[in-house]
């Protein structure tokens, strides 16, 4: 039979750490975030270090926080939006740990979690991260940051931060039970500054092929959290949802509108990037379920998978979503 | 120093009504930024081919001069010129030559600005 | 919801940011800068006698501004809500030079500020140079024909 949902046995969730921008402080989850830098610099003369140092200060936090060392490590899988994730390759440059780069544009946070949850299951230690810089990514999709435009209301604000996390087969309190892989599609949008409806048919395909084949419904969560649908995209998600007969209440939510106020935060639609349900899991949603406050909860990191050449050429975005299940022990 | 006051309020009506133009087209229709300022330096050298330009630099002044249409105008302006100095020749250099100044600022200063500054998280 | 529903649902329901209010606040903004550059004209004309270079300098004199408040981080700020008011205008050529110059540093004088600096205002020199030819080669014919040249 075709496998949809792959399951794990034994995989945990042992550490999670987070470290964001100055934006992202200020946010709702602002207290929550192991650190942050004010200028967003992080002590760099360039935004691409910058996003470096933030994704080097945040394993240096997830393995202060655990009680593993680097060379406990067998595996690290993570990415970024910089072309060729160049600010992870460059983090964990010379650390001596085997290292899988990850590109899944904004759905990067979840599929590290899958990739890793496979190789923890085999008895590895695996640590994932994802990162966006709102400087780096702004230089490279938009404009130069000085540039002065203005911005739809549908456009999201890319998150400065990075979230990482530690599985293993060493029990702790949050389990990763399982995962659906998400398939790419296109739903015919090519406007870059709406990528949350790029995204949003994505996550509810993936979301309603998980619910079919595990004969869960969505009441039986506590929490169902898109990655990074944006205000606009996570309505529209909702309609397109109703659609197709799957009605979405109160457990639903987005990372993306969670780690800013959007009534008060100039970020339109809400958050984007890898960094956003990277640090949202990490610093908000994994410590609850630690806490015993959700038991059950799914991640859908979706993805809109556009390159500066193909917002110029104009190219629909393809895009994706993968889900992950997490569940307190 | 002589002020003219009518002046200054028609460089204030045709430059607010210039820009207002191009935010409608911005608003209402897919055109980005780069589009309209190639579409209104164009129009600019249409409209002193057509010699309703010029005219509305003698009203208005600034409010003319100062738009990018006003850049095209000038790009008009001198090839002109340089046509009836030079002949044919005038077609290659008449239009840079006359915005040079324009250029070569927007150039020089950037330079100075990118030695001076660094860009900042927003 | 097929595809083709589905793109008209999501265009439909995106808003758009109110136009009235973009619209007043490009005419206030534009008007003003127009009626900078008018004031710095008054003040080059006592010591220029050619009315073209006096406009020219006070057009020069905003191109520095506008850099200036670029570098200092404010001119985005300001465009954020002026919109093309501080676009069309020649401030908005400006910012399009010095905004890619400064971010360039990163990749050095020579391959990022040089390199990046008409990444956005090269479209308008290239085709606002291109049309002054197209229009010397016409108004050229016009001469020869007129029996001027």
């Amino acid at each position: 039979m075709k496998t949809e949902i792959i399951k794990f046995d034994n995989v945990f969730l042992n550490q999670t750490a987070a470290v964001v921008g100055s934006k992202e402080k200020e946010g709702p989850l602002g207290d929550k975030f192991d650190s942050f830098c004010e200028d967003d610099r992080f002590g760099q003369d360039t935004w691409e270090k910058s996003e470096t140092e933030m994704v080097k200060r945040t394993l240096e936090a997830l393995l202060t926080k655990s009680d593993y060392d680097w060379k406990d490590i067998d595996l690290l899988a993570g990415g970024d939006l910089l072309d060729q994730c160049i600010a992870t390759s460059h983090a964990v440059n010379n650390n001596g740990i085997p290292y899988l780069g990850l590109y899944g544009a904004c759905s990067t946070a979840a599929e590290g979690l899958i990739i890793g949850s496979a190789f923890a299951e085999k008895g590895m230690v695996v640590g994932t991260l994802a990162s966006s810089h709102f400087c780096s990514a702004e230089r490279q999709f938009r404009f130069p940051l000085e540039y002065g435009s203005q911005r739809t209301p549908t456009a999201q604000n890319t998150v400065t931060g990075c979230g990482s996390f530690l599985l293993s087969q060493n029990k702790s309190l949050v389990r990763i039970t399982e995962a659906v892989i998400g398939k790419i599609q296109d739903n015919g949008i090519s406007d870059a500054n709406n990528m949350g409806a790029a995204m949003a048919t994505a996550a509810i395909d993936t979301l309603t092929r998980y619910l079919q084949n595990s004969g869960k419904n969505v009441n039986d969560f506590d929490l169902i959290a898109t990655g990074d649908l944006g205000h606009e995209g996570f309505e529209l998600a909702k309609e397109y949802a109703k659609s197709t007969g799957l009605i979405l209440g109160d457990n639903f939510m987005d990372c993306g509108m969670m780690i800013y106020d959007l009534n008060t935060q100039d970020v339109q639609a809400g958050g984007s990037g890898c960094g956003c349900s990277a640090s949202v899991f990490a610093a908000d949603i994994c410590p609850r379920i630690a806490d015993g406050e959700l038991k059950h909860v799914l991640l859908i990191g979706t993805g809109a998978l556009l390159s500066p050449k193909s917002i110029i050429q104009n190219k629909i975005i393809p895009s994706v979503a993968h889900l992950v299940c997490f569940e307190r022990c | 120093m002589q002020i003219d006051y009518l002046l200054i309020l028609k460089a204030f009506l045709i430059g607010g009504i210039l820009c207002v133009i191009a935010q409608i087209l911005i608003d209402k229709t897919k055109l980005t930024p780069a589009y309209i300022l190639v579409g209104y330096v164009c129009s600019g050298v249409l409209l002193n081919g057509l010699g309703i330009y010029p005219k509305l630099v003698k009203w208005a002044g600034a409010g003319a001069t100062v738009p990018l249409t006003g850049f095209g105008n000038t790009l008009a302006e001198g090839v002109k010129q340089a046509i009836e100095k030079d002949g044919a020749f005038g077609i290659i250099y008449g239009g840079i030559s006359a915005t040079a100044a324009g250029i070569t600022a927007a150039i020089l200063f950037a330079l100075l600005w990118s030695i001076l500054f660094k860009s900042k998280n927003k | 919801m097929n595809r083709k529903q589905y793109i008209e649902f999501a265009e439909g329901r995106a808003k758009r940011t109110s136009s009235l209010k973009n619209c007043i606040w490009a005419f206030i903004t534009g008007g003003m800068i127009c009626v900078i550059g008018q004031l710095l004209f008054f003040v080059y004309s006592t010591f220029m006698k050619d009315e073209k270079s006096a406009y020219s300098l006070a057009s020069v004199t905003l191109v520095f501004l506008a850099g200036l408040l670029t570098g200092l981080g404010l001119f985005d700020k300001f465009a954020n809500f002026a919109g093309a008011g501080t676009l069309v205008p020649i401030t908005g050529f400006a910012n399009a030079v010095a905004s890619p110059a400064i971010e360039g540093k990163s990749e050095g004088y020579i391959k990022g500020v040089a390199t990046q600096m008409f990444v956005i205002a090269g479209p308008v020199i290239v085709y606002g140079s291109a049309s002054s030819v197209i229009y010397g080669i016409i108004y050229y014919i016009y001469m020869v024909i007129a029996g001027n040249i």
